[in-house]
């Protein structure tokens, strides 16, 4: 059984279609990635699995239990095997708790009582790498780094099987994120852990994730193993986001295939592919809708797939 | 015939606070030529927000100049009045902010805010719209005359980026500084954003500082580099040199922890241990030491010198220091 299988959820605010249909599993242990341009309703999905967005239409199972829309008196036991690390680092840590508090404050609100909360903070201070002492100390005290970490302590306090990270490296300095990765890599073998990971660093994507699932327009176009996706990439918009990803040498000449134009207006989808009007590859049987097709765990949304 | 435009010689800027002075730069030492772009690279805390706000003297009121000169075009820029400041800002050299969803006015249309900064022109209204729409459309936003009537929330963060450029580069200024412009964006908005500067910069021929802590994006864009740590330039160079034989243990290490360099899945990234040090309580010796896997007892003591191993190329470390010397 899949640790977690989202079905055909969907999002709406009011006429908005954020979300039109996204499914994907991830298995225990597993890492999975969801990449995609600002807007295509990566932080959306998270959201609505967490149930901190709402979510129309679809299934979300946890376990095998189905919790899409599930009320919060069922939700608060889950979410100490299911938490969720927020984009912001600073902005999700109140600026008047303590460290300590914050990181202890899953046991307080999960109820367990038994726990021997200062020994935890240590523990788990000491798991992210952070000075004991930093237990006393107040989040503006903290660094963009560090302030990330005292957020994975937090994820991690209750020992989760998934984590749901949003954009965890973001505003990161390149050896700091390094740091994290490799911790976020330490954990996983150590506890098991499964983790849904939102980025837009596609070099990221390739040293945590074992699948990925690519993202336009609140629907999956594209998705796979990190492997098969980074070398047989079929989807025009993947190919796309692939070749944008500047490379740290100035003599890589890259072929970039440029997107056209912007990202359509979620108020007026366009008829057929949705990607056709910015798709350098279009042919006219675009003008057809796609539907998904999997083809040994390669899944795709195109009619006319490059090879 | 390379003209220098801008020059940084031996710079050293003060916080002065609470717990004593912060040494935010610590002679610092580059030029800008006519007509280049120049990367600055370097994570938090290596000074390159004071550096731009000391070029464009917008810093904090607890700022001391505490030696050294900026020059720009030939004159010191620490010496020059504040109405002569306020003639150079915006005209001759003008800047691009980080986040392009807070610089623009939210009150106020694209259109009116274009006018506003075309305040020096003697030109009639009309020609100052339509030379915001001639701008509007040289950075890629369709339909210019139309989106000048609406407001910032009408656009996407890729598209206030690309608008916050055109209003910098409205008054064909000879220095664009350029703020981390595309860190708040995606992958492929960054990619659009830097593929854009670089045409204007051939249209326009204005010289750029560029400022940000992705190497993928200074390897792409620059000309030359500096690299920046904990408020002194360790290295700076051609952009060949530095990302192919980088002469300095920071950039070495910094150049290796990107994980775009790293092209097999790796089970262990590598990291740069330790914390940046304090800048109000500076230890003795090389600023790097405590962090660098190949100290020896010299950078324990002495600061080394920014040495120039060949022509253009300077590294601020004692292992090149024994090769220039010997």
């Amino acid at each position: 059984m899949s640790l977690l299988n989202v079905v055909g959820l969907k999002t709406s605010y009011g006429p908005v279609n954020v979300l039109a249909g996204v499914s994907f599993t991830v298995e225990p242990g597993e890492t999975y990635a969801l990449v995609g341009e600002s807007g295509s309703g990566k932080t959306t999905v998270i959201r609505a699995i967490a149930g901190l967005a709402p979510a129309q239409d679809g299934s979300v199972t946890f376990e095998g239990q189905e919790i899409r829309g599930a009320p919060e008196s069922v939700m608060r036991p889950l979410r100490k095997d299911m938490t969720m690390m927020f984009q912001d680092p600073v902005g999700s840590l109140s600026p008047r708790l303590t460290i300590r508090s914050l990181i202890t404050e899953p046991y307080r609100i999960q109820g367990m009582k038994d726990r021997d909360l200062d020994a935890e903070a240590k523990r788990l201070l000491e798991m992210v790498n952070l000075p004991t002492h930093f237990a006393d100390r107040y989040p503006y005290q903290l660094s963009g780094g560090q302030a990330r970490r005292v957020g994975v302590a937090r994820a991690l306090a209750l020992e989760p099987k998934l984590i749901l990270a949003d954009e965890p490296t973001a505003g990161l300095d390149v050896s700091v994120q390094g740091e994290l990765l490799n911790l976020l890599n330490d954990l996983r073998e150590r506890l098991g852990l499964a983790m849904v990971i939102i980025t837009h660093n596609l070099s990221v994507v390739r040293h945590v994730a074992d699948r990925m699932g690519i993202m336009y327009l609140g629907r999956l176009v594209e998705e796979g193993t990190t492997e098969t996706i980074f070398n047989d990439p079929r989807h025009p918009y993947t190919r796309c986001l692939l070749s944008a990803n500047p490379e740290p040498d100035p003599d890589a000449r890259l072929e970039r295939i440029a997107l056209k134009g912007e990202p359509p207006s979620l108020l007026k989808r366009p008829s057929g592919c949705e990607f056709r009007e910015r798709c350098p590859f279009a042919k006219d049987i675009c003008t057809q809708t796609p539907e998904w097709e999997v083809n040994s765990g390669h899944g795709l949304r195109c009619l006319a797939p490059l090879s | 015939m390379t003209e220098t435009l801008l020059e940084i010689d031996h710079l050293s800027v003060d916080y002065e606070t609470g717990r004593g002075d912060l040494k935010a730069l610590r002679d610092i030492t580059f030029d800008v030529n006519k007509g280049e772009i120049v990367g600055i690279v370097g994570e938090s805390g290596c000074g390159k927000s004071t550096l731009i706000s000391s070029i464009l003297r917008l810093t904090a009121p607890n700022t001391r100049f505490r030696e050294g000169e900026i020059r720009f075009k030939g004159q010191d820029l620490l010496q020059a009045s504040e109405r002569h400041m306020r003639d150079l800002r915006g005209a001759d050299m003008s800047i691009v902010f980080q986040d392009p969803m807070q610089t623009h006015n939210p009150v106020l249309t694209i259109g009116q805010q274009m006018l506003d900064i075309q305040h020096r022109s003697k030109q009639s209204k009309a020609d100052k719209l339509a030379h915001a729409a001639k701008m509007l459309g040289a950075v890629g936003i369709p339909d210019p005359e139309a989106r000048l009537k609406q407001y910032p929330h009408e656009f996407s963060g890729g598209m206030r980026q690309r608008i916050a450029i055109a209003m910098a580069l409205m008054s064909e200024p000879d220095l664009l500084i350029a703020d981390e412009p595309t860190t708040a964006l995606d992958a492929t908005l960054e990619v659009q954003i830097i593929e854009r500067l670089q045409e204007l910069q051939r249209e326009f021929h204005c010289a750029i500082l560029f400022i940000s802590h992705h190497l993928g994006v200074i390897a792409e864009l620059c000309d030359r580099v500096v690299v920046m740590y904990a408020g002194a330039v360790v290295e700076s160079g051609d952009v060949r040199e530095i990302f192919h034989d980088p002469k300095h243990p920071y950039t070495r290490r910094l150049i290796e922890c990107d994980p775009g360099h790293i092209k097999e899945r790796a089970r262990v990234l590598p990291t740069i241990p330790g914390e940046v040090p304090d800048l109000a309580n500076l230890p003795e010796g090389c600023i790097f030491r405590d962090r660098c896997d190949q100290a020896m007892s010299r950078c324990a003591t002495e600061v080394p010198p920014l040495d120039q191993l060949k022509e253009g190329h300077h590294a601020a470390c004692w292992l090149n220091h024994e090769e220039v010397t010997t």
